[in-house]
C-alpha cells in the first residue's frame, strides 16, 4: 500500500484506535487490580442515554454537549445506585447491574424512538462506533502530515483522543505512587495521610473521560474490551506493576493495529468480499491476546495459585 | 524527671497531662457498623515507651479500635491525639501494620518495593528512589531476616515471610509509634520469635508499640501493658493490673474456663 492510499484512508482510523485503546488500558490496569474492572463496562453503558439526550437537545452530533450528557448520565447513575442500595437493601454489585442495564436499555429505546436517521447515531454505532469512517480526505500522502491545510481537515476525534490520552498518561505518571500504594494496601495509604477516597474517585473519573472519548469514536465494545483485556493479559506476563503497564500498552496497540488490518483485509484473505467491523475485530484480537497470555504467559501460575 | 511530672508542673491537670504526653490517647471513641456499636465509648491512654497488647474475644472491636483511632474507619464520636497533638500533624511518627489478610498478595510487586512504600512520605509523588532509600529498605529487611528475598514477588512468600515484610515496611518509616493489627496471626513459630525480638528492640530504643493480639497465653511474655476490650473498655494498665479475675471474666464471659482465668490472673 502506498502512502497516498494509506495516509488518507487508514492512518487516522488506526491512530484513533490506538489512542482509544491505550487511554482505556492505562486506568484499566488499576481498575483490574482493584477488582473494579466492570466500572469501564458500566460507564460505557450508562453514558448512552446521556449522549442521546444531548443529541435530542442540540440536534447535532457534536462532541462537547455529548460529553456533558455522558457526564450527567454517569452522575445520575451514581445517585441511583446509592438510592437503590439504601432503599432496596440490595448489595452494591446488584444495584450497579440493575442501573447500568436499565440506563443502557433506556438509551436504546430513546435512540429507536427519535429521528436519528440523518446522523451516525444508532444502536450499531453505539456498540461498534464508526472507526472506518474517520478518514482524512485532505491528505495526499505522508507529506500531508507537515501541511497545515491538510492537517486542518483531520477528523476531530483524533486531536480529541490525543488530548484525552495525554491527560490519562499525565495522571498515571504523576499519581503513580499513590495509585500503586492505595491499590495494594488502602489502610496503610490512609494512615500515611493519603486521601484514598479522592484518589479512587479521580481514577474512576479519568476512566470515565477515557471511556466517553473512546465511546464517541469507536463504540462501547472497544471500551469494555480495552479496560480489561490488555491489563489482564499484561498481568500474566510480569510480576512488576510498571512492566505490567508497559505490556498493557503494547497489547492495546497491537490489538488496535491487528484488529484494524484483519477487519479490512481478513475477509478478503479468506475469499470473502466484504470487510467486517474494525471495532469488533479490535476487541476480538484483544480477547485472543488475553487467551494466549492465559495459556502461555510466564506468570500464569502465580495468578491461579 | 518524667515527662508526666514536667507537664504537671506546667500547670496541666494530671488527666490532661497524661493525654499530652501519651503517644496515642483516645477519648469517647464509638464506632457502629449497623445498629449495634462495634466499640462503645472507649478511652485508652497508651504509656510512652510501652508495649501494649489490645486484648479481647472475637468481635470485641480490637481491630476496629485501631482503625477508628487512625481514621481508617470514621467513628460516630470520639477524639484521638497522637503525642498530644491532632493525628494529621503526627502522621510521620506513626507506622501502621494492617492485618496480613487485608491485602491481595498477588499484587504485581516485589518485597523491596513494598518496603519502599514505607518511604512514601519522604519520596512524595515524583522524587526518584536513590541508593540511600534502597539502603534504608534493605536495612529494614535485614532486621526482620528477609534481606535475601528483596527481589521476590510478594505472592511467593509464606504467611510468616509476608508478615515480616509488612514489619520491615513499618521499620523503614522510622516512626516513634508502631501500631500492629494481629501481627502473629497465621505465622510460624520462628517468625513469631523474630517479630517479638524486633518489637522489643523498638521498645529498647524508646519507641512505643501497640499490637492487637488474641493469644492470652503469650501476653505476659511479650508485652508489658494490656488493654482489655469487649466492645466497651474493660481494663487497662500493666499486664498484672489489667489481668485480674474480674476483668478477664468481664471481657471473655463464659468463653474462658475458670481454671484459665485463675492461671492468667495469677501469672499477671
Amino acid at each position: 500500500m502506498t502512502g497516498a492510499e494509506f495516509v488518507p484512508l487508514s492512518l487516522t482510523p488506526i491512530l484513533i484506535g490506538i489512542f482509544a485503546a491505550i487511554a482505556c488500558a492505562l486506568p484499566g490496569n488499576f481498575l483490574v487490580l482493584r477488582r473494579q474492572a466492570l466500572i469501564g463496562d458500566a460507564i460505557s453503558h450508562v453514558v448512552l442515554p446521556g449522549i442521546v439526550v444531548a443529541f435530542l437537545l442540540t440536534g447535532a452530533v457534536t462532541a462537547w454537549p455529548m460529553m456533558l450528557g455522558a457526564a450527567g448520565a454517569a452522575l445520575i447513575s451514581v445517585v441511583l445506585i446509592e438510592a437503590i442500595r439504601r432503599l432496596g437493601r440490595i448489595e452494591t454489585g446488584a444495584a450497579m447491574g440493575v442501573v447500568f442495564t436499565a440506563m443502557f436499555a433506556a438509551g436504546v429505546l430513546l435512540l429507536e424512538r427519535s429521528d436519528t436517521s440523518s446522523v451516525h447515531l444508532d444502536v450499531e454505532h453505539a456498540l461498534m462506533g464508526n472507526l472506518e469512517s474517520l478518514i482524512w480526505l485532505e491528505a495526499t500522502g505522508w507529506r500531508s502530515l507537515l501541511d497545515p491545510q491538510a492537517l486542518a481537515g483531520l477528523p476531530p476525534e483524533l486531536p480529541r483522543l490525543a488530548l484525552v490520552l495525554a491527560l490519562v498518561i499525565a495522571f498515571t505518571w504523576v499519581f503513580w505512587r499513590p495509585l500503586k500504594i492505595s491499590t495494594f494496601d488502602e489502610g496503610f495509604a490512609q494512615v500515611l495521610g493519603m486521601r484514598t477516597d479522592l484518589l479512587g474517585i479521580a481514577l474512576v473519573m479519568i476512566a470515565a473521560i477515557a471511556a466517553v472519548a473512546a465511546f464517541d469514536a469507536v463504540g462501547s465494545i472497544i471500551v469494555i474490551a480495552m479496560f480489561i483485556c490488555p491489563p489482564a493479559a499484561a498481568r500474566l506476563m510480569t510480576d512488576d506493576l510498571a512492566r505490567q503497564v508497559g505490556w498493557s500498552v503494547v497489547f492495546a496497540t497491537l490489538s488496535a493495529i491487528l484488529g484494524y488490518v484483519f477487519a479490512g483485509y481478513g475477509p478478503l484473505w479468506l475469499g470473502g468480499s466484504d470487510s467486517v467491523s474494525a471495532a469488533g475485530m479490535i476487541a476480538t484480537v484483544s480477547g485472543v491476546i488475553l487467551a494466549l497470555a492465559a495459556l502461555f504467559g510466564p506468570r500464569r501460575r502465580g495468578m491461579m495459585a | 524527671m518524667t515527662a508526666l511530672n514536667l507537664a504537671t508542673q506546667n500547670g496541666l491537670r494530671p488527666e490532661a497531662a497524661e493525654i499530652a504526653t501519651s503517644p496515642l490517647a483516645i477519648r469517647g471513641l464509638t464506632v457502629s457498623y449497623g445498629e449495634k456499636p462495634a466499640i462503645f465509648s472507649v478511652d485508652m491512654t497508651i504509656r510512652p515507651g510501652s508495649m501494649t497488647a489490645i486484648i479481647g474475644p472475637n468481635g470485641a472491636g480490637k481491630s476496629t479500635l485501631l482503625k477508628a483511632a487512625l481514621g481508617i474507619i470514621r467513628p460516630l464520636s470520639g477524639q484521638t491525639t497522637v503525642f498530644g497533638r491532632p493525628l494529621d500533624t503526627q502522621r510521620a511518627r506513626i507506622a501502621y501494620v494492617p492485618q496480613r489478610a487485608s491485602v491481595d498478595w498477588d499484587f504485581p510487586t516485589t518485597v523491596l518495593d513494598v518496603v519502599l512504600m514505607g518511604l512514601y512520605r519522604e519520596l512524595g509523588l515524583l522524587r526518584l528512589v536513590r541508593s540511600s532509600h534502597r539502603k534504608t529498605a534493605t536495612d529494614a529487611l535485614r532486621r526482620v531476616g528477609m534481606a535475601d528475598f528483596a527481589d521476590r514477588q510478594i505472592g511467593q512468600l509464606s504467611g510468616g515471610q509476608q508478615q515480616r515484610v509488612f514489619l520491615a515496611r513499618a521499620l523503614a518509616q522510622g516512626a516513634d509509634l508502631y501500631l500492629l493489627d494481629e501481627p502473629f496471626a497465621g505465622v510460624d513459630a520462628a517468625t513469631e520469635k523474630a517479630i517479638i525480638a524486633v518489637l522489643k528492640s523498638l521498645k529498647a530504643d524508646g519507641k512505643t508499640v501497640v499490637a492487637v493480639h488474641h493469644d492470652l497465653a503469650t501476653v505476659e511474655q511479650y508485652f508489658d501493658h494490656a488493654f482489655l476490650i469487649n466492645v466497651r473498655p474493660v481494663a487497662e494498665g500493666t499486664v498484672a493490673e489489667a489481668f485480674t479475675a474480674e476483668s478477664l471474666q468481664a471481657a471473655y464471659g463464659g468463653r474462658l474456663a475458670t481454671a484459665q482465668i485463675d492461671r492468667l490472673s495469677q501469672a499477671g
